[in-house]
């Protein structure tokens, strides 16, 4: 019997080596795995490459990793917000290296890793700073800048509810970057409010196939008013 | 001379926004004009986290942190509304599913090109977030800044000093002052507030203006 669910978030993380490349969901804090992030800064591993479209926000997730020291690098679209304040003192100390990136092209390039493409043209960023360097070409008349898919070793997600096979669904705008770095990661682990029975979830309503998931673990529920 | 005040410059951007378009409103000021679409008219916002037929805020004590917008400010859905993810999301923008997207501005040129993600000063920390992708996708992007900065330039340019966020992609400049079109052609002023004369401007911009304005009815 096949069955992803692991015990604990420490139990789920626990094979994040050094020098991984970690792709976090979420925008801002909807969608943030942060039982996952918690667990993952208690296990250790640094010298991460971290994707995710922000760079922390506050004092939990993505800014916890950065201010415990483990990030060696980070890839994402908007760094610096109101209360990015652990990137903005690491970035300025020279501690943490940053490739921005326009948010379509993050998601597309993620993308494209999960679908298996080898590069993409996008019209997204031709002209400007964050091409340069870069190849392009023109196509039917459009300009086209190379761009090359983001690979991670795990994915770190949350999702509302799962199953023993993985199918995850989503709740409200906490979906963004789910389902893409599920596809884009070699092994991905899904935070649920629920674990469901199999065939609890409509089939025609997953978002998620079981496929693209390898672990999942069960936190408290989602609270419906929660502060971020 | 009466210059338009925010409220009124998002009620005229409003204005032009047709029944059954798909919208996209940038971060800060373009948000406001969410408040100024007529209820009779069923307009399709998108939020560029995942959201298509995005409702006005909730009450207060009734936010739901898992339903933001683009700002990361709490909004409702509106019935008929859904929800899809981030490569979904910048489809629409990229392959011009978006009919029209309103950003703010650093400095526009007569030409279309836009600049709004950063100053390129020395040690300023850049952020791009979807401004490329929005700025280039849209079937029409449409700009709403004030005319001039703090210090009296003209943010309407023959050419961007700020670094790039799109090479000819804006077609439409909502000012405080007046309304222009922008494009390959350059820059032509499609309204002024009452008491401005297209000298005015040409002085305030120092950019060559044609005169657009439609003909009175």
């Amino acid at each position: 019997m096949i069955d992803k669910s692991v015990v604990s978030a420490e139990a789920a993380v626990a094979d994040i080596k050094n020098g991984s490349a970690v792709m976090i969901g979420g925008f801002g804090t909807a969608g943030m795995p942060d039982q996952l992030i918690e667990a993952l800064i208690a296990q250790g591993a640094g010298d991460l490459t971290i994707i995710n479209n922000n760079a922390g926000n506050g004092e939990t997730g993505v800014a916890a990793l950065i201010k415990a020291g483990k990030v060696k690098k980070i890839i994402c679209s908007f760094p610096r917000q109101a209360d990015s304040h652990h990137f903005d003192a690491a970035y300025r100390a020279g501690q943490i290296e940053l490739e921005l990136v326009p948010q379509g092209n993050l998601a597309a390039r993620i993308q494209a890793a999960g679908a298996g493409l080898g590069a993409i043209f996008t019209p997204t960023g031709f002209g400007t700073l964050l091409a340069e360097g870069k190849e392009t070409r023109e196509i039917d008349g459009r300009q086209y800048v190379l761009e090359y898919p983001i690979h991670a070793d795990f994915a770190l997600i949350k999702a509302q509810r799962g199953d023993r096979w993985g199918n995850l669904v989503y709740r409200k705008t906490a979906r963004n970057f789910g389902p893409i770095m599920a596809m884009a990661a070699k092994t991905t682990i899904a935070q649920v409010a629920r674990i469901v029975p199999l065939g609890d979830l409509d089939p025609e309503a997953v978002v998620t196939p079981g496929i693209f998931v390898q672990r999942v673990i069960e936190t408290a529920p989602v609270p419906l008013h929660a502060v971020a | 001379m009466e210059r338009l005040n925010r409220h009124q410059m998002a009620a005229r951007v409003a204005k032009d926004i047709p029944e059954g378009a798909y919208v996209n409103l940038g971060i800060g000021l373009p948000t406001t004009v969410a408040n100024y679409l007529p209820v009779d008219r069923d307009i399709f916002l998108q939020s560029e986290n995942g959201l298509l037929g995005m409702g006005p805020a909730p009450v207060p004590g009734e936010e739901d942190w898992e339903l933001i917008n683009a700002g990361k400010q709490a909004v409702t859905l509106l019935t008929g509304g859904c929800y899809f993810h981030h490569a979904d999301s910048f489809a629409m923008m990229r392959a011009g599913h978006i009919d029209i997207c309103v950003l703010g501005a650093f400095q526009v040129s007569v030409h279309g090109d836009l600049a709004n993600w950063h100053t390129g000063e020395p040690g300023a920390i850049p952020a791009v977030g979807g401004a490329m992708d929005l700025a280039i996708g849209a079937k029409q992007t449409f700009v709403m800044m004030e005319l001039l900065t703090k210090q009296g330039e003209s943010k309407l340019v023959e050419a961007c000093h700020y670094p790039l966020t799109g090479l000819g992609c804006v077609s439409r400049v909502y000012t405080d002052v007046a309304v222009f079109e922008v494009g390959p052609s350059g820059a032509g002023v499609l309204e002024m507030v009452e008491g401005l004369a297209i000298e005015d401007l040409r002085k305030l911009t120092g950019v060559p203006l044609r005169e657009s304005m439609a003909l009175p009815a």
